[in-house]
């Protein structure tokens, strides 16, 4: 667990004209406006500027510890988080990346009932991770993202989601501190294809190691 | 009027079937015996032998250690039963209690037959009981202690108590202290030391001292305080026929559920524990105890005895946990096991905000899906990987010992950082050489050959995909309780990157290769 946590800036991390915008429509519209974005570690800034939009669904493909790290920012923040649909989630890695182990709820085999019980989770939870299901009906799809918009939760999806507000894919992940019979693995660079609302990028995150110079206590993935 | 049940700890074991009965048997206090059998004592077990020479004289013994809480639980049903025949019981100590006996003497005819009706209340119990009346309770403890088995009553008449208390040894005041300092006086016997006269006993030995005088000379000033006979708050629901359906069951015991909390809370309590016992009709009685992270709700009863009925994957106590519903359940218990004050679990007028949501709504979806698909996690302490990650349901207290457990140094563990993807259960992979041969250490657990090639998926041997080695460290041993059957471990770790630059953590166990782990 990181030692000292730099103080996140609290409330909404928005800036551009067009998100001010849909905040008032969504005030006209006589919706809550408690949108508050969640925060996400400094690592992930580059990734994810705003922080993740309440109500908004977030594809991860390809890494765990992505969706660890994203978890992560809330769960600091004091937000409960679930993960519903992951029996093999690593807790220790978890609590590593500074989940808060006592704000995480598991549900690791919703069985049939893979719908109900991510929405039944969402309806409760601000942030819930979930491994997607075999097959998603968009209309289905449609349903719970109009109950997240409704509650304010944040769903990670680890694999494809029709309707995602970004897609996060990595592409290539490079371990270092592993050599042919020695060392052992130590930190992880991810390179990350980024989708955000139709701009696509990429991005190279750091996610364990070596602590950097500049954000003094962040160890990340330890 | 004082009821002694010899060898109480003995008794109360072999009731709670801890001992067996009709062998000799021990019960066990700080290496010492504490109360034993008849057939013990037969053998030439004595109370206060240590266990080692106890065993010695008598190898057959049955031991278990001295549980306070077991002799007051079984205690219970005979004080019930006691006070069905004569009310206002004391109890002095778990197998020692007192009653007044003159209200008893009158409704009986005589002291006599009041005491024999004590008697029958134990005889019907199938306890062996001895009574003593006297004019005060220590007189009387001692007059039933002074008792045979043949003849189980001593009564002395009005103002006999001084002479009868006078041959007894000063030791039987109970005061170890005092009784060394009489004897070592020259005062041996209760008859002695009420001779002094009470102004010097006082001056000399202070209150304690003129009490234990007034007892020795049977003028005891302890009064009997009857007991408050606790309240009935449990519950018993018995279905005639035997119901065989959860949903049924459930039905039914909407109703008494809530007359159960009702109940409770008229007398100013909530349940924060519940022991849920069923019975079926083949006999099987199927307890368990299940805690909440607030207190009891109606609701939450029908639902702990539905997930109790429901078959359930992994029951370590059997019962009827594994196949579901077997025969018919006649009868449900809903027994509290810890109660507390409402006051401390009252609730805010304004509700309690975020937490009791989000308890409202895993309780839902644990009504939903069982209660063991909504867990809490814990890190645990282990080697393996698996073992370090400790799910307990939502609402179940965490073992204290996981936070133990995690605390210890585990020698062998994984450096940082730990991967993010550990398997529920090992996945077999295949890691092979240069020549197509699996990788195998010798018996000194030194590498035969370097791995090359990679199999994640070791279903389909032949052809399975295979990716490059690109980077690997090991072996790391893994070695633990070979002693033990259950948990013996003797394997090899090793970490490797392969060609896609995924990065596994991998197990050797004799010449098959798992993954435990996956970072990614």
């Amino acid at each position: 667990m990181p030692a000292a946590l730099p103080d996140l800036p609290p409330g909404p991390l928005r800036s551009s004209p067009g998100e001010d915008l849909q905040a008032k429509i969504h005030l006209m519209q006589g919706r809550r406006t408690r949108e508050h974005s969640f925060p996400v570690l400094p690592v992930l800034k580059g990734v994810l500027p705003g922080g993740l939009r309440p109500g908004a669904v977030y594809s991860l493909q390809g890494s765990m510890s992505l969706a660890m790290a994203l978890l992560a920012g809330p769960s600091q923040q004091g937000a409960w988080c679930g993960v519903v649909g992951l029996p093999d989630f690593g807790i220790e890695a978890a609590a590593g990346f500074g989940i808060a182990l006592e704000r995480l709820v598991l549900v690791p085999d919703p069985g049939e009932r893979w719908m109900q019980a991510l929405a039944a989770l969402a309806d409760v939870l601000p942030v819930v991770l979930s491994r997607a299901p075999a097959r998603t009906a968009p209309a289905e799809a449609a349903r719970l993202g109009a109950r997240l918009r409704e509650r304010g939760s944040v769903l990670l999806v680890a694999g494809h989601w029709p309707q995602s507000e970004a897609i996060l894919r990595v592409s290539s992940h490079e371990w270092e501190g592993l050599g042919k019979g020695h060392g052992h693995l130590a930190r992880q660079e991810l390179l990350l294809e980024v989708a955000l609302r139709g701009a696509s990028r990429s991005a190279v995150v750091d996610l364990s190691g070596t602590i950097p110079e500049d954000a003094s206590a962040y160890r990340i993935g330890a | 009027m004082v009821a002694w049940f010899p060898d109480w700890p003995l008794v109360a074991a072999r009731l709670a079937d801890e001992l067996p009965a009709g062998v000799p048997a021990a019960v066990i206090s700080q290496g010492r015996v504490a109360a034993c059998s008849a057939e013990a004592r037969a053998e030439g077990v004595v109370r206060g032998l240590r266990l080692r020479e106890a065993q010695t004289r008598c190898t057959s013994l049955a031991v278990c250690p001295a549980d306070p809480l077991r002799d007051a639980r079984e205690f219970e049903p005979v004080l019930a039963s006691l006070e069905e025949r004569s009310p206002g019981v004391e109890v002095l100590r778990p197998g020692l209690c007192a009653t007044r006996v003159r209200g008893a003497a009158r409704y009986y005819g005589s002291e006599e037959s009041a005491a024999g009706a004590v008697l029958d209340a134990a005889d019907s119990l199938g306890i062996e009981a001895r009574v003593g009346i006297a004019d005060s309770v220590f007189a009387a403890v001692q007059a039933a202690r002074s008792t045979t088995e043949s003849v189980a009553l001593l009564v002395l008449p009005p103002s006999t108590s001084r002479d009868f208390l006078a041959p007894f040894p000063v030791e039987a005041l109970e005061q170890p202290k005092l009784a060394s300092l009489l004897k070592r006086l020259g005062i041996h016997t209760l008859g002695d030391f009420t001779r002094l006269p009470l102004s010097d006993v006082r001056a000399r030995f202070g209150d304690a001292g003129a009490l234990a005088h007034a007892m020795a000379g049977g003028e005891d000033p302890k009064t009997v305080v009857p007991r408050v006979p606790p309240r009935k708050l449990d519950r018993q629901v018995d279905f005639e026929p035997g119901l065989d359906r959860i949903d049924q069951i459930a039905f039914q015991l909407r109703a008494p559920a809530g007359e159960f909390i009702a109940a409770l809370q008229d007398a100013g309590l909530v349940c924060t524990e519940l022991k849920v016992a069923l019975l079926d009709d083949s006999g099987a009685r199927s307890e368990r105890l299940w805690g909440h992270p607030r207190h009891f709700t109606a609701n939450d009863v029908v639902d702990r005895v539905r997930w109790q009925l429901q078959p359930r994957s992994a029951d370590p106590s059997g019962g009827f946990g594994a196949g579901g519903i077997t025969s018919a359940i006649i009868r449900v218990e809903l027994i509290p096991g810890r109660v507390e004050s409402i006051t401390g679990h009252g609730q805010a007028l304004f509700g309690e905000g975020a937490e009791e949501k989000i308890h409202h709504g895993l309780s839902r979806l644990q009504s939903m899906l069982g209660q063991e698909a909504v867990l809490v996690p814990a890190v645990s302490g282990g080697r393996v990987l698996n073992e370090r990650r400790l799910l307990t349901p939502w609402g179940d207290p965490v073992p204290r010992e996981a936070a133990v457990q995690a605390a210890r140094p585990w020698p062998g563990s994984i450096p940082d950082p730990q991967p993010a993807t550990v398997f529920a259960s090992p996945v077999p992979v295949l890691l092979l050489d240069a020549d197509g041969e699996t990788v195998r250490t010798d018996q000194r657990g030194t590498l035969v050959a370097p791995p090359a090639w990679f199999c994640p998926d070791a279903g389909n041997e032949s052809n399975a995909p295979r990716r490059p080695v690109a980077e690997w460290t090991g072996p790391w041993p893994l070695r633990q309780r070979w002693w033990d059957e259950g948990r013996r471990r003797h394997a090899e770790r090793f970490q490797i990157v392969d060609g896609d630059g995924d990065a596994w953590l991998l197990l050797l166990t004799g010449d098959r290769w798992w993954a435990e782990a996956r970072y990614d």
